[in-house]
Formats: C-alpha cells, sequence, structure tokens
C-alpha cells in the first residue's frame, strides 16, 4: 500500500513548521514519527496534500526537570521517554506506559507529542496524561498556549489542536513514591488495548481509561469514590459508568465494561499499595 | 533561513549498508520501496504492509524501524542497514550465525526482519535472556509460528554478539540489564 501522493517539505524549526501549517492550512499534516500517521494514510482514511516533516526538530526531543514538574518535549521518542532516567525516578507511570506502546520498532519511531496529536482513544498516552492530569503545551500563529490534558482530547480523532498548532512539551507533575499502575488487555502482543487503564494514587487519585469511548476517558465516579474513602471494589465497580465504549471485532461494548471494571480493581489493588508492580 | 516549498518530488541520500546512494523520488515513496526498487536489495521483505509483521525490518541510524512505515524522505541523511549488510564477506554476522546454528527459520520470509530485529533488540540489551528475546521480538511475527527456535537462536546471538567488538560503541544505551536491576 502507498499513500496518495502529496508534497513534503522539512522544517528546520518550530516557526517554520508553524508557517507552513498556516500557508497550506487544512490540507498540511504535520509529520512527526509517522506511526499513526502514514498507516491512516497508506489506507487512504487520510489524505494530506501537504506533509509538513517535524522529525529533524531535535531541540523538541528532551526531558527536563522543571521543579515540581517533568517536561517532555513534543519529539522525544516513545523509547527514550521510556528509558529516561528523570521519568523513571519521578514520572514512573508515564515510562512504564511508553514501553508497553506497540513494538520496539514503533517505539522507535513513535513520539509523545504526535501520539498525543493523534488523540486515538485507543493509544496507551493520551490517558496516561490524562490520569496524571499532565499540560500539553502548543505553539501555533497566534503564539504558545498551555491546554489541560482535561480538554485537549475532544472526539474521536480530535483534539482542541489548531490546524496551525504543534505540541512543543508535554508537562507532568513529579508523583515520587506515588504508587500507579498501568494495565493492558489485548489479545495479541504489539495490539492496541482492548481496554486499558492509567491509574496514580495519592491525595487526588488520577484514573483514565483507553479505549472506553470516542476519546481517552476519565474514570470520573472512580476517582471520586476513591477521594471518598471507597474501598478498591466499591470504587472500580464504577469504572464502566458513563462510558460510551466501542463495539468491534475484539469486544463488545458490555465485554468492555467489564474489562474496564477488572483492569481497574487490578490497577487500584497494585496503586495502593504504593509501589510499582512490574 | 528560507522557508522550504512542498515538493511532490524530493532528493534523498541514504547510506545504504556503507554506501551512499542519491535519488529524487515521490515524497510518497515507503523506504522498503526505496530499499528493493530503486537500490535493488531485496533481501528485505514486505510482509503485512501495515506496521504489524516487522519482515521490513531494517536499521536507522542503528535502531530497529519497519521500513514499510518509514518515508524515504525522512531517512535522508541516516544511515541505513539491511540484511544484506550484516555479514562481513563470507562471514556471517554472529545473530545469522546463530540462526543458522539453532535452525531459527522454517520458511524463511520473516527471516531478516527477524534477525534486524534481534541484532537492534541485541545492540541495545546486551546478551538477552529467553524472557528478553520473546518480549523484545513481539513486533515481528513467524506465521510458520516456529517461534521457539528463533528465541534459542536471539539469546546465543545476542551471548556472542555481546562478547565480541560489536558492542563497541554502543555501551552508553540503555538495555534490559539495567531495566531488570530498577525492579521493572
Amino acid at each position: 500500500m502507498i499513500p496518495a501522493a502529496f508534497s513534503y517539505a522539512r522544517a528546520d524549526s518550530v516557526d517554520e513548521a508553524v508557517a507552513l501549517l498556516v500557508e497550506h492550512g487544512d490540507d498540511a499534516k504535520l509529520l512527526a514519527g509517522g506511526h499513526s500517521l502514514l498507516p491512516l494514510m497508506k489506507l487512504r482514511l487520510a489524505t494530506p496534500s501537504v506533509l509538513v516533516d517535524v522529525g529533524r526538530l531535535e531541540d523538541l526531543a528532551f526531558v527536563r526537570d522543571d521543579g515540581d514538574t517533568v517536561a517532555i518535549g513534543g519529539l522525544t521518542r516513545h523509547r527514550d521517554v521510556e528509558h529516561d532516567p528523570l521519568l523513571r525516578e519521578h514520572a514512573p507511570l508515564l515510562a512504564a506506559a511508553a514501553g508497553e506502546v506497540g513494538d520496539p520498532q514503533v517505539r522507535h519511531r513513535g513520539t509523545l507529542g504526535g501520539s498525543l496529536a493523534h488523540g486515538d482513544p485507543a493509544s496507551d498516552l493520551p490517558a496516561v496524561v490524562l490520569a496524571l492530569r499532565g499540560d500539553i503545551v502548543v505553539c501555533g500563529r497566534a503564539g504558545e498556549r498551555v491546554i489541560a490534558a482535561d480538554d485537549f482530547f475532544r472526539g474521536f480523532l480530535e483534539t482542541a489542536l489548531a490546524p496551525d498548532e504543534i505540541i512543543t512539551e508535554v508537562r507532568v507533575p513529579k508523583t515520587g513514591d506515588t504508587g500507579w499502575a498501568f494495565e493492558k488487555f489485548n489479545r495479541r502482543a504489539q495490539d492496541w488495548a482492548i481496554v486499558g487503564v492509567a491509574a496514580i494514587g495519592g491525595a487526588t487519585p488520577g484514573v483514565a481509561l483507553v479505549n472506553m469511548g470516542d476519546r481517552p476517558v476519565r474514570a470520573a465516579a472512580v476517582e471520586a469514590a476513591l477521594r471518598d474513602g471507597a474501598s478498591v471494589a466499591d470504587a472500580s465497580a464504577l469504572a464502566g459508568d458513563d462510558t460510551d465504549p466501542p463495539s468491534d471485532l475484539n469486544a463488545s461494548p458490555d465485554y468492555r465494561r467489564h474489562l474496564a471494571r477488572v483492569l481497574v480493581r487490578r490497577a487500584l489493588a497494585t496503586t495502593a499499595l504504593g509501589g510499582d508492580h512490574r | 533561513m528560507e522557508m522550504q516549498e512542498p515538493t511532490p518530488v524530493v532528493p534523498v541520500a541514504i547510506t545504504v549498508n556503507g554506501v551512499d546512494t542519491e535519488h529524487d523520488v515521490e515524497a510518497r515513496t515507503l523506504l522498503v520501496h526505496y530499499l528493493r526498487e530503486i537500490v535493488g536489495l531485496t533481501g528485505t521483505n514486505v510482509g503485512c504492509d501495515s506496521t504489524s509483521c516487522g519482515a521490513c525490518t531494517v536499521l536507522l541510524d542503528g535502531d530497529s524501524v519497519k521500513s514499510c512505515t518509514v518515508l524515504a524522505a525522512q531517512a535522508d541523511g541516516r544511515a541505513v542497514t539491511t540484511i544484506e549488510g550484516l555479514a562481513d564477506g563470507d562471514e556471517l554476522h554472529p545473530m545469522q550465525a546463530a540462526f543458522r546454528e539453532h535452525h531459527g527459520l522454517q520458511c524463511g520470509y520473516c527471516t531478516p526482519g527477524m534477525v534486524m530485529a534481534a541484532v537492534s533488540l541485541a545492540h541495545e540489551g546486551g546478551a538477552l535472556s529467553d524472557d528478553d528475546v520473546r518480549k523484545g521480538l513481539e513486533g515481528n511475527l513467524c506465521r510458520c509460528t516456529g517461534y521457539h527456535n528463533i528465541v534459542a537462536a536471539v539469546v546465543a546471538g545476542s551471548a556472542e554478539m555481546a562478547g565480541s567488538a560489536d558492542m563497541a560503541g554502543s555501551a552508553e544505551m540503555p538495555g534490559s540489564a539495567e531495566m531488570a536491576e530498577s525492579g521493572r
């Protein structure tokens, strides 16, 4: 399969990427690792006429200690997120989940910013950033703005990113020794999660679900129950509440809700222990 | 700095197995097609053509990638190693030798991708355990399902590589040994 014909330009800076997006509007797409976009283009589910390659913006591949938070550049590859010492110490949920994305070859190419910008409800990292209550920093024609993860995912493959904006960095709070868990259920290695759960403990617990709606979703009922001191069993029983999971050849909506309850229970049991389980 | 205008044809310069190649290609040209049809190296196979099976795995600046999901333009200025670039003359690369020794193949279609993925894995992780290999080769499918011998081959090949000069220059890369220490 070969993508439909398009024109290609390589951006040498964020400003140049934004300028190209402004010039070519909705016809243009940013290309980072390409591991979400190129498969869609090969299937002709996406047919941008211009690709702006931002894959050489080395300045956007970094992990930075910002005091109470860690900032990760938008072009940071999953493999580098997985192995970064700062993230392994201060945001182990993100580092571990990055190591569960796809397979090694995919992790050598895919980027954190690309994964978030794609906004796939079945992707692992959007739910992780949601659970961590991260911030997404974007840059466009009007300059820089910071979007809370809760406001970022708007629908199926839809985000708050404007057509002329690029994700420059992602900020997550340092979670230190707080318990965390990432549960991913699938039938084949390397596959997308049929259902996944990202959970972080602490005073304000965060629980987010993969593939349980048209976008990555926060398990708000579970979080509220936890804040009120509910048991793991009682809180996890609410994991399917207010969700609208997809139906496909892997699972019915009811089965996905069942999986969400089971996986949240496992995640909370792990999180409550205050240690990582892997 | 002058802004680049998007073009439907892109000049690329890719070092393939140590040899400089330069061609003008359609922007949509995939790396696997560049290697097979333009450079003429057909050892890299197209399997699923959808980022699943790993038959098209090559090394891009040393890292395993699925060349059906990389544009030739993305590899511009970089170094690609294919299965044809592993052996030193008549002497097989240690990973190739291990696949032969352990009969790590049946029909052979997945083998080039398996070997390239295994070489990348061994560069990153040193001498690999059975578990390292089973997890690390999750991106490569063998539809003959002959995984047992493949795993045995990669364990042996990685041990051989870890003990040879092949590891030179990759010592700074984080690997599975370090991960095991940190309790993950």
